[in-house]
C-alpha cells in the first residue's frame, strides 16, 4: 500500500543538495579523508569482543549488506565495520544501489534478499515484513535497542507487535537556521516557545526586515519542504497523539486539527509581511528550489529558515556553519519549553537471514560501541541511540541534531509524509502544499488531499 | 545471468553476450535463408520476417494488451473496477486540467512550429548565407529536451522586486527595461503551459524548417518559371505553387510534430514537475504510476495517450501511401 517510492523526499532532498555544487562533494569527500586518518586509530583500538563472539565461531563467513547509501557516505560506514570484522573474522559485503527502495522490494519478493537492509522508511520497512521474507531481530539486538534507543524509535521497527529492525542513522528536520551574527547585533535571542517564535518575528517586521525566507521547488517533488512545516506544525498545535492518528488515517486529512496547523503555517508563509525574504512575495515560495531558499541569510536579507540538518550542504564551502559562524540552527521551538516534539527521519537494519554472523553484525550495529565508532568517521551523520557520546561528532550540526535527538524530553516522530501511502504522501501533499502557498484556500486543501487517499 | 551484474566489467560481458546472440540468431536465419532458393520465396518472406514479428510482440503488443488490461484495475492491481479510472480522468478536475493542456499542446505545436519553420524555410530560401542562416535555427533540434528545458528555466527565471536584487532571465529583464515589474512567469495558469509550448516550438521549428526547405528546393523550375512568366503575385506562387507541391511534406511534419507533442513529458517534468496545472498525459501517466503507486490509473492514462495517437498515425500512413501511389 505505500507503493514503490523512487523519489522518497530525503532522497530526492539529498540528491537535490548533491547538485548544488561540486563544492559539496569536495567538502563531503575531504571531510571523509580527514577522519579516515582517525579510522585507523579507531578501528585499531580494540573493541569488547565478548558479545559477538557469543554468537559462536563466524570466522570466514559473510554478512551481505543492501543499502541506499552510496559514495561519499558509504565509506565511513564501511570503515565502521572494521572492529567487527577484525574482532569476529566475518567479512561484511556492502551493495550500495541509488535504486534501493524500489530494488529492495523486487529482490525481496524475488526471493532473492540481501541478509540485511537499512530501509529509510517505516513504511517500506512495513511493506519487505508484508513479503514474508523477513526475519525478526535476535533478542541480543531487541535488548541493545531496549537500552539504547527510545521508545519512539522502536515502535518504527516493530510491525504487528513483532520487533524487526533496530534504528541505524537519523536526521532532525525541526531546525531552524538563522545567522549568528545578526542575532547578536540585533539583540535577538533564540526562542523557546512558538510564542516566543511570533514575537521575534514580530520585531524583526518592526526592526524593517522580512524575516522569513522559504522555497519548496524541487522538480516532480515540488511541495515536499512545505509538508514538512506542516507536519511539524501539526506536531506542536495538535500533539504527537493526533500526528500519529493523522498519519495512520485515524482521523481525516481534513480534520480541524489538521486545517489548523496548515492556518498556523499559513500565519508565517502566506504573511506578505513575513516572506520571503531576499526572494520575492508569497507566490516567490513556489518557484523558490529549497536549495536556494535559505541562501538569503548569509546576504543578510532574510533572518530565518525552517528546513532540516542535511540543509547544512548547501551552503558555500567557505560558509562556516557553527554557532559562532556565519549560519547556524536553532530547534523548532514547542508550544511550550517543556514539550519537545522533534520531526525527523533515518533508517533501520531488517534482516532476512537469521544466520549467527547476521545476528551478531545485527547486534554490533544496534550497540553503542559502534554509534561511536561511526560518529568519529563520519560528518553530516547522527544517530538516536543515547549511547552515542555528542563530542565525538565533530560538524557542530550534527552535535546539535544529536543533542536535539538524545534529549531525554523529546518525542520523535517520523516524518509523516513518507509513511502515508504513496498516492498523498508523495503526489497529493505534495500537490496540493503547493497550489495552496499560490493561493488556494485551506479548506479545499485539505479537502482535496484527504479526497487522494486510497481507499 | 542478466540480472546479476553489477560490475562494469560484467555489464560489459553481458552486452557483448547479447550482440553475440543477436548476430548468431541472425546468422541463423540467413543459413536458412540460403538453404531455400528459387521457389521458395514466400517462406523465405516469412523467415525474415519473424524475429521483427515475435520482438514487437514480446516488446510492444503484449505489454500494450497488458496495459489495456491493467487500465481496467484498482491501484494496487489488484481488483476489477471496470471503467472507474477512465471515469477519473474525464472527470476528476485536476485530470480535465491535464486534457485541457494536452489539448493546448496538441492544437498549437504543430501548426507554430510548422508554420515558423515554413515561413524561415520560405525565407531564407536561395538567400545569401542560407546555409549558415538555416544552421541557426537547426541548433535547438540538436539539443535534447532536458537541455533545452533548463535553458528556458533560466530564460523564465524570476528574481524579486527588493532592493537591489538583479534579475538573471532574460525574459524578466527585458520586462523590467520596459519600465514593467518582474513575473513570476511559470507560476500562473494557463500562460505558464504557453511558455512551456514555445520551448517546444523552438525545438522543433529547425525539423520542420529542413524538412519543408528540402521540399521546396525539389519543386521543378519550370513550374516556378512558368508561374512566373504567367505574373504570379508572391502570395500566389506561394497559395498555388509552393503549398500545393510541398503538401505531402507539410503532412509528415504535423503529424511528425504532432505525435512528439503528444508524448511530450521531458519539457514538463523538467521545467515545472507537472506543478501550477501544466501536467499533460504524458507527465501524468509517469506520476501516477511510478510515483503515486496507482498503477491503475497510469494504465488507462497511457492508454488514452495512444488512442489519441492512433488517427494521427493512420493519417499520416494514409498521406504516405497517396503520395507513393
Amino acid at each position: 500500500m505505500f507503493g514503490q517510492r523512487g523519489s522518497s523526499r530525503s532522497r530526492v532532498a539529498l540528491a537535490g543538495a548533491l547538485s548544488v555544487g561540486l563544492a559539496f562533494s569536495l567538502t563531503a569527500c575531504g571531510d571523509s579523508d580527514d577522519s579516515e586518518s582517525g579510522t585507523t586509530d579507531s578501528s585499531a583500538a580494540a573493541i569488547d569482543c565478548a558479545p559477538y563472539t557469543a554468537f559462536g565461531d563466524i570466522k570466514g563467513k559473510t554478512v551481505t549488506i543492501y543499502t541506499g547509501i552510496v559514495t561519499p557516505e558509504d565509506t565511513p560506514h564501511k570503515e565502521s565495520y572494521k572492529p567487527f570484522e577484525q574482532c569476529t573474522g566475518a567479512t561484511i559485503k556492502y551493495e550500495g544501489d541509488k535504486a534501493f527502495e524500489t530494488q529492495v522490494l523486487v529482490r525481496a519478493k524475488a526471493g532473492n534478499p540481501p541478509d540485511l537492509a537499512f530501509v529509510p522508511q517505516p513504511g517500506l520497512l512495513q511493506q519487505l515484513v508484508a513479503t514474508g521474507k523477513a526475519v525478526e531481530a535476535p533478542a541480543e539486538t531487541a535488548a541493545n535497542v531496549d537500552k539504547w534507543f527510545g521508545e519512539d524509535w522502536k515502535a518504527y521497527g516493530t510491525v504487528d507487535g513483532k520487533f524487526y529492525a533496530a534504528p541505524l542513522g537519523a536526521n532532525v528536520k525541526s531546525l531552524v537556521w538563522y545567522s549568528p551574527s545578526e542575532f547578536k547585533d540585533s539583540g535577538y535571542t533564540v526562542p523557546t516557545t512558538l510564542a516566543d517564535l511570533q514575537t521575534l518575528t514580530d520585531k524583526m517586521v518592526a526592526d524593517g526586515k522580512k524575516p522569513w525566507c522559504a522555497g519548496i521547488s524541487s522538480g516532480e517533488a515540488t511541495g515536499w519542504p512545505l509538508t514538512d512545516w506542516v507536519e511539524d506544525f501539526v506536531l506542536r498545535t495538535a500533539g504527537p497523539e493526533t500526528y500519529d492518528k493523522w498519519v495512520k488515517h485515524e482521523i481525516p486529512f481534513n480534520d480541524p486539527q489538521i486545517a489548523a496547523a496548515f492556518d498556523a503555517v499559513g500565519g508565517y508563509l502566506k504573511n506578505e509581511k513575513y516572506v520571503n525574504g531576499g526572494l520575492g512575495d508569497v507566490k516567490s515560495i513556489a518557484s523558490t528550489t529549497f536549495q536556494d531558499a535559505g541562501l538569503p541569510i548569509l546576504e543578510g536579507t532574510c533572518s530565518l529558515h525552517r528546513q532540516a540538518s542535511f540543509y547544512a550542504a548547501n551552503f558555500s564551502k567557505d560558509t562556516k556553519v557553527a554557532e559562532d559562524g556565519d549560519v547556524y540552527a536553532f530547534y523548532l521551538p514547542g508550544q511550550d519549553a517543556s514539550s519537545k516534539p522533534v520531526l525527523g527521519g533515518g533508517e533501520f537494519v531488517l534482516a532476512f537471514a537469521d544466520r549467527p554472523e547476521v545476528k551478531a553484525f545485527q547486534t554490533y550495529l544496534s550497540s553503542d560501541v559502534w554509534a561511536n565508532t561511526k560518529a568519529k568517521l563520519s560528518s553530516g551523520w547522527v544517530s538516536a541511540n543515547k549511547g552515542l557520546d555528542p563530542n565525538n561528532l565533530t560538524n557542530p550540526i550534527d552535535k546539535l541534531s544529536a543533542t536535539i535527538l538524545l534529549d531525554p524530553n523529546a518525542t520523535f516522530r517520523f516524518d509523516g509524509s513518507d509513511m502515508m501511502p504513496a498516492a498523498v504522501g508523495s503526489n497529493a501533499f505534495w500537490k496540493q502544499a503547493t497550489s495552496w502557498i499560490t493561493g488556494q484556500d485551506t479548506k479545499t486543501t485539505v479537502d482535496n488531499i484527504e479526497k487522494a487517499w486510497p481507499q | 545471468m542478466f540480472t546479476t551484474a553489477s560490475t562494469t566489467a560484467d555489464k560489459l560481458v553481458q552486452m557483448f553476450a547479447a550482440i553475440l546472440l543477436f548476430a548468431a540468431v541472425v546468422g541463423v536465419i540467413l543459413f536458412i535463408a540460403g538453404r531455400f532458393t528459387g521457389k521458395r520465396d514466400k517462406f523465405v518472406a516469412y523467415l525474415y520476417l519473424a524475429p521483427v514479428v515475435l520482438m514487437l510482440s514480446v516488446g510492444l503488443l503484449y505489454p500494450g494488451l497488458r496495459t489495456i488490461y491493467e487500465s481496467f484495475f484498482n491501484a494496487a492491481g489488484d481488483a476489477f473496477i471496470g471503467i472507474d479510472n477512465y471515469k477519473t480522468i474525464f472527470t476528476d478536475s485536476e485530470q480535465l486540467v491535464v486534457l485541457r493542456n494536452t489539448a493546448f499542446w496538441v492544437l498549437l505545436t504543430p501548426f507554430v512550429a510548422t508554420g515558423v519553420g515554413l515561413l524561415y524555410a520560405i525565407l531564407v530560401d536561395k538567400a545569401r548565407m542560407e546555409s549558415f542562416a538555416k544552421a541557426l535555427i537547426f541548433l535547438p533540434m540538436s539539443i535534447s529536451f532536458v537541455a533545452a528545458s533548463v535553458i528556458w528555466k533560466f530564460m523564465y527565471e524570476y528574481r524579486p522586486d527588493q532592493g537591489n536584487v538583479k534579475q538573471i532571465g532574460l525574459v524578466n529583464q527585458v520586462i523590467v527595461w520596459l519600465g514593467g515589474k518582474p513575473v513570476q512567469l511559470l507560476i500562473d495558469s494557463p500562460l505558464n503551459t504557453f511558455l512551456l509550448i514555445i520551448v517546444m516550438i523552438w525545438v522543433q521549428a529547425g525539423f520542420a524548417m529542413t524538412v519543408l526547405s528540402a521540399a521546396i528546393k525539389a519543386i521543378p523550375d519550370d513550374i516556378v518559371e512558368a508561374a512566373r512568366l504567367d505574373g504570379v503575385t508572391p502570395w500566389g506562387m506561394f497559395r498555388f505553387v509552393t503549398l500545393p507541391a510541398i503538401r505531402p511534406a507539410v503532412v509528415v511534419v504535423l503529424t511528425t510534430i504532432a505525435i512528439a507533442t503528444l508524448k511530450v513529458f521531458d519539457i514538463v517534468q523538467t521545467m515545472t514537475g507537472g506543478r501550477f496545472d501544466t501536467s499533460v498525459i504524458a507527465n501524468e501517466f509517469y506520476s501516477q504510476s511510478f510515483r503515486s503507486a496507482n498503477q491503475g490509473l497510469g494504465a488507462a492514462l497511457a492508454v488514452v495517450l495512444f488512442v489519441l495517437v492512433i488517427p494521427i498515425v493512420v493519417y499520416n500512413i494514409r498521406q504516405l501511401r497517396r503520395s507513393e501511389a
